[in-house]
């Protein structure tokens, strides 16, 4: 196996433990796509066309109460605009690449894959493969997402309601987020953060997210002079 | 189905998508600001948490801090399994494990 092989593969692996969250995910999106008044062809591409799950959620919630497109995207853009976060903070790893490169990694930079890649860049720095790193992590993500879409679209209302899959996601991000608790200053962004979110979560269009994140990262920013 | 929503789902993932390439293109042709470069350290961390805490304390969109906030259990189970073992895996599966047997027991005792 050359080193491309093993980087892509040690990506995939990486990947693997977050699906165990990310696969019940999907599940539920696909049925509850299909409740919403979604076809299948619309539910399934839209798994591929988004790919971001919480925002395809909103989605199908708003055309559920037939609320107007505008503001639907709006809605949309304003869940996702922490990957344009993302997309800052993994770009200067990525920064040597070709644009044949950026196009793909760009558009498989999910909460999952950008997890599996940051650990990665910030433990081991820029290898000649650490591209193909990430294009596991994130190639793994995607076939997982569009497999679960479409075992939940061929559920459909098979799917028990009130089992509670959903909270397979937060349970992953747990785990991604208490390792990074390794200084007072990610401590303080973090619980700035939380406490943020929690107080503004009455905000419209999921914006308390996006105030949230800016206030954890002065926190942390703010703890760091201080320490 | 309205064919409005296709054109609301292409529009959203164009945003999305560059919103995703927007600083991994634009890296290199300009130089982040030194205060930038260290405030994007705390992206994962203020972002997931973010996330995060709304999902166990407000499970139906108001505080719940008793008992039967299953959600804020399991969550505080995953956390402790999180910080002792660093497995992701064992995390989603104690937490789960722990909402599922809330949900179960609650319903028995109903």
């Amino acid at each position: 196996m050359n080193t491309v092989q093993r980087s892509f593969l040690s990506g995939v692996r990486a990947e693997l433990p977050l699906l165990v969250g990310v696969f019940p995910f999907g599940m539920i999106y696909g049925a509850l796509a299909l409740s919403a008044g979604l076809t299948p062809a619309a539910a399934q591409w839209m798994s591929s066309i988004l790919f971001a799950g919480a925002s395809q959620f909103v989605f199908t919630e708003l055309a559920r109460e037939a609320v107007p497109a505008v503001v639907i995207i709006f809605t949309i853009a304003v869940i996702n605009l922490r990957h344009m976060l993302y997309s800052a903070s993994i770009a200067p790893y990525t920064a040597g690449l070709p644009l044949r490169w950026k196009l793909p990694l760009a558009y498989l930079l999910t909460d999952e894959a950008y997890a599996a890649a940051i650990i990665q860049y910030e433990k081991e720095g820029v290898r000649p493969t650490s591209h193909w790193f990430f294009l596991g992590a994130g190639l793994a993500l995607w076939l997982t997402w569009q497999a679960s879409t479409a075992l939940g679209i061929f559920l459909g209302t098979a799917l028990p309601a009130d089992w509670p899959l959903d909270f397979a996601v937060p349970l992953t991000f747990i785990a991604m987020l208490v390792p990074v608790m390794k200084d007072r200053p990610m401590v303080a962004a973090a619980l700035a953060a939380g406490l943020t979110a929690l107080l503004a979560a009455g905000l419209p269009y999921k914006l308390g997210l996006i105030l949230a994140a800016g206030v954890g990262i002065a926190a942390g920013l703010l703890m760091e002079k201080r320490s | 189905m309205n064919p409005g929503i296709w054109l609301v789902m292409i529009v959203g993932g164009a945003l999305t998508f560059a919103m995703r390439l927007s600083f991994i293109y634009l890296f290199g042709k300009f130089e982040f600001p030194p205060l930038v470069r260290r405030a994007l350290r705390y992206v994962p961390a203020a972002v997931l948490s973010a996330i995060v805490l709304p999902a166990m304390f407000l499970p139906g969109g108001v505080v719940d801090l008793s008992l039967a906030n299953y959600r804020l259990l399991a969550g505080l189970a995953a956390v402790v399994v999180a910080w002792r073992t660093k497995n992701t895996l064992l995390t989603i599966l104690a937490g789960m494990a722990v909402l599922i047997l809330a949900v179960w027991l609650g319903g028995m005792m109903r």
